[in-house]
This record gives structure tokens, sequence and C-alpha cells, in this order.
């Protein structure tokens, strides 16, 4: 483990049962980084999404944040120490105008703020995913890519170490799509650690530095995004035999 | 604090002084009505701190209520009264403290009927150990008038809103507007939401054995049928949905109407009072989603939409 690893699985497992989600995966999140976690539908990676923001309790196996084991905390405690997550149907809060929805996440989180300091650190936060005129809306009235940003603002309002996005590119149309890559591209540039599990494989390319893929549980290949794409046992595994 | 702040502490602090005024009259009736409402409010508003943001519905009232008599009924030749009131306050917050811990894990449905339970079962252990003892009930003599229990309520009730007030203000209330609306949020945001809930069940079940205790006095003779009788778990609830519990002085604009119509009720049909109960319950539900409350805010709004059009 390199000195700048954020995030690191040593053999995380996980089991339902007789089935294996998560079956015996390591790899390593360094700071700055951007991992792309990908695989077809079913190969596990949401679960492990949901083992590091400690959704789910892991079977087997280590996962740490910056050295320190976070195996088995509750989400809070995990949350806390700096991991932020966005989920696959995005979950906002449906009783609360967008920035209570915002400071929601920076209330309790990693770093955390209160009363006047949290509504402007909300505020910030906004203004950079350009919503900030929105502020007092309720979130029902929100397009689709608007309640995403909303999301991703909650997440960010903790200043986390490692943000967790889980298909958050997912559902939306070419143009929204093309704000929510650029979106992403623009907290890449700001230095963030992000792990994206993510099927639009022009987010992917554009994104991401490195992958980990995933297939049945298992991870079948790591490296540079450009070298896993090309790896004919990741395009198997995507497309089947008859295509390598 | 805001300026909206201060007027509305302005507005309660006039109505709480007007309230006051009430044994004034010298009407034994109008007291006893007072009485009434004063201990509903008490008791709807405070069952409203924790079940308004968290949804979970509480039949517990009856069994925090039903210990606070007793304390008052079993301490009061041994204890001087005024040291009565906190430690059923004290007992009440345990008990709720330790039933919270064993079901604020559970989903809603298997909290209500816990909490059902509790209340029944708190009853039968107090009838079983009269039994055994050979007592039927417990005589509660004091010097109090009706008239000091409605003014030891009404201080009670302004002490609710109180920490109700500062409730919402806090870090608590705002993490428990968040679990009220999705609890997997709350965990990922880095809520407690087990101690969070916890916290806000224990203020409740402490107020209701303090209202419990208050209230024994004015029995006199106590039995558990009537301390532990869990037609006031419901009216309690009946009551805060009534108002609705999505602000404050909800329960408040629930009981005063309710009360009276129950008065009319119990005094014209007093046979029917729990099919009439019931009927209520049913009509209220179906008609007030969301309580006096919620329609003063589909009022507001059609009002803010039309002036917005105009």
């Amino acid at each position: 483990m390199m000195a700048n690893t954020v995030i690191s699985l040593r053999g995380a497992t996980k089991q339902f049962g007789g089935l294996v989600a998560v079956d015996n995966v390591s790899f390593d999140v360094r700071e700055h980084e951007v991992l792309g976690l990908i695989g077809p539908n079913g190969s596990g990676k949401s679960t492990t999404l949901n083992l590091i923001s400690g959704a789910l309790p892991a079977t087997d196996g280590e996962i740490s944040l910056r050295g320190g084991t976070i195996t088995g905390l509750p989400a809070r405690q995990i949350a806390r120490k700096g991991v932020s997550r966005t989920f696959q149907l995005v979950r906002l809060l449906p009783s609360m105008n967008v920035l209570e929805n915002v400071m929601a996440g920076g209330v309790f989180g990693h770093r955390r703020r209160w009363g006047q300091s949290a509504e402007r650190h909300a505020m910030q936060v906004l203004e950079k995913i350009g919503m900030a005129d929105k502020a007092k809306s309720r979130v029902g009235q929100l397009t689709y890519i608007d309640t995403k940003r909303v999301e991703l603002a909650r997440a960010l309002s903790g200043e986390p170490e490692v943000l967790l996005l889980d298909e958050w590119l997912a559902g939306l149309n070419p143009t929204e799509l093309s704000e929510g890559i650029d979106l992403i591209h623009r907290l890449r540039d700001e230095g963030r650690t992000i792990i994206l599990v993510e099927h639009v494989m022009d987010a992917i390319r554009s994104l991401c530095d490195n992958c980990v893929v995933m297939s049945s549980g298992k991870k079948i290949a790591e490296g540079t995004t450009d070298d896993v794409l090309s790896d004919p046992e990741v395009i198997r595994a995507y497309l089947g035999d008859d295509d390598a | 604090m805001k300026r909206d702040e201060w007027k509305t502490l302005g507005w309660a602090t006039a109505l709480l002084a007007v309230a006051a005024l009430l044994p004034l009259t010298g009407d034994g009736y109008l007291i006893s009505l007072g009485v009434s409402i004063a201990m509903y409010t008490v008791l709807a508003t405070s069952w409203a701190l924790f079940s308004g943001p968290t949804h979970y519905i509480s039949l517990a009232t009856a069994a925090f209520f039903g210990i606070g008599t007793y304390v008052m009924g079993s301490g009061i030749e041994v204890l001087p009264y005024w040291v009565l009131l906190p430690i059923a306050g004290l007992i009440g917050g345990v008990l709720a403290a330790l039933v919270g811990l064993a079901t604020l894990r559970l989903s809603g449905v298997y909290f209500v009927i816990f909490t059902l339970g509790l209340a029944e079962m708190t009853r039968q252990g107090v009838t079983w150990y009269q039994n055994q003892t050979g007592h039927k009930g417990t005589y509660v003599l004091t010097d109090l008038t009706d008239n000091d229990i409605y003014w030891q309520l009404l201080g009670l009730a302004a002490l609710v809103y109180l920490v109700g007030w500062g409730i919402g203000r806090s870090r608590l209330g705002f993490a428990l507007r968040i679990i009220g609306d999705d609890e997997d949020v709350a965990r990922h945001v880095g809520i407690n939401t087990a101690l969070s809930k916890v916290a806000l069940f224990v203020v409740s079940g402490a107020v209701a054995a303090i209202v419990g205790a208050i209230i024994a006095p004015r029995y006199v003779y106590i039995e558990p049928s009537t301390a532990f009788t869990p037609m006031l778990s419901f009216q309690v609830v009946i009551m805060a949905l009534l108002g609705g519990t999505g602000r404050l002085w909800g329960p408040l604009v629930g009981v005063i109407p309710f009360t009276l119509l129950w008065e009319a009720i119990s005094s014209s049909f007093p046979n029917q009072t729990t099919l009439l109960l019931g009927l209520s319950f049913l009509a209220i539900v179906y008609l007030l989603p969301g309580g006096f409350v919620g329609l003063y805010d589909r009022l507001k709004g059609r009002a803010a939409k039309r002036s917005a059009m105009a």
C-alpha cells in the first residue's frame, strides 16, 4: 500500500446465503485518483460500493481508509471518517428544500458545520454545481438531473476524503449526460478522490484514471482505463465469447 | 433570535398568561375542563416531539403515565410531593430508554405493537403485584386542588414547548427530520439514528410520567385500570394527529376541539364512547391526513398560488 492510498480493499468478500456477490476483491485508490468500477450487470460493483460505505457489512476481508480499518463499522461512522456517497436510485429528503438537503450532508459528516456556517457552506456547494438559484425549491419540483445534482451536492458538503458515485450518470438524456460528465470532470480537476460505478463508456473514458473490472463478483482486470478497455478478457466479460 | 421568533415568543407568553387566569373564574366545571385540556396538550405535544419527525406511532403513553401516577401513589406517604415529580420523570425516562434501545431498531409496525404490549404488560404487572399484597388500589391524599394541578400542568406545558422549540433548532431536530424522510440517507450522512430516536422517546416518556404524577392527586384513589387505561394512549395519538404533528403548536389545535367534543360525547352517549372514539379516528385519518396543520398549509399554499396568479 502506497503512502497516499485513500481507500484500500484486501480480499473484500460479501456472501448472501450461497451467493458470493463480491469474491475476494482487492484494490487501492490513491489520492486525487478517479477510479472506475466497471463490469456487466450483476457483477458486484454496487455491492462493493456498499461494502465501502458501510451500507452492508463485509463477510470477509479488510477495507481501510487512509490506513485505518473501517471494516465492520456502521455507515454513520464511515461517513464521519470521510466517505460520502450517492445512491443508485436518487434518494433526496422530500420534506426539505434543496438547501436543507445539501446541508444534511454537512452537519453530521466528515467536516461538520451548523447554523449559518452550514447554510453558507451548502450555498457555496450549490453554486459550484450550478444550482444556487434553486436553493429554496422543493425537491419535488426538480428535473431528474437536478435531483442528481442535489444528491451530489449533499455528498460533497461533508467535504469527504473519498466520494462514491453509484451510477450517477445513469438515466440522463444526451444533453444532460454531457452536462453531468462536465460536472464530474470539474470535481476531478479539483483533485477529488472518486470511485465511480458506471456503465456509460464515454464517461469512463473521459473521467477515469484507472479502472477495476468485475465479473461475477471477481476482479478480472485492473489498470489504466485504456489498457483495461482493450483487454480481451474484459471485452469477453462484457460482450460474451463470440465477439472477443 | 430573529424578530419573528421574538414575536412568537411574545404571543405564546401572552396566551399562557391568559390561560393561567382561568381558575380566577371560580367555575369548577371550566377548571376541570382546563385540567383535561392542559393534560392532553402536554401529552400530545410531547408525543408529537418524538412521533412527528420519526413517524413512529407510540402507544406507550399509558404505560409512562400510569407509572407516574403510581410513583406518586406509592411515594406520597414517604417523600415530599415536589421530589416525586422528578423521580417520576426519571423512571419514565429510563423505561423509555430501555424500550427505545430494544425496539427502535425495528421497523414501525413492530414498534407500535411493542408499545401497546408494554402498556398492557405494565398494567397487568401492577395488578398482579397488588393482588399479591392484598391491595386493590392506592390512595393519593394531598391538599392540592384542581387549581394547583392546572397551574402545574400549564407550567409543564410551557417547559415542553421550550424543549420542543430548542430541539427544533438543534442538530438533533435536524437529524430527526432527516431520519423521518429517509433513514438510510440519515445513516450515510453520519447520523446516529438509534441514539437520536431514543433521545426523543426518553423526553416524551419522561413527560408522560410527570403528567401522571401531577394528575394522581386528582384521582384520589388510583388502580391499574384507571392509571394504565389504553384509551389514554389512543386519545393522545388521535388528538396529535387531528392537530397535525408537523408543527409544535399542531397538537394543541387538536386537543382543544377534541377534548370539548369528547366531553359532549361522554356526557350524552356514555355507553358508546369507545365506538365513537373509533369513528372519529377513522374520520380524522381519512379526511384530515395532515391534521389541522396540513389543512392550514394547504390553504396557505392555495392562497399564495392565487395571489401569484392575480
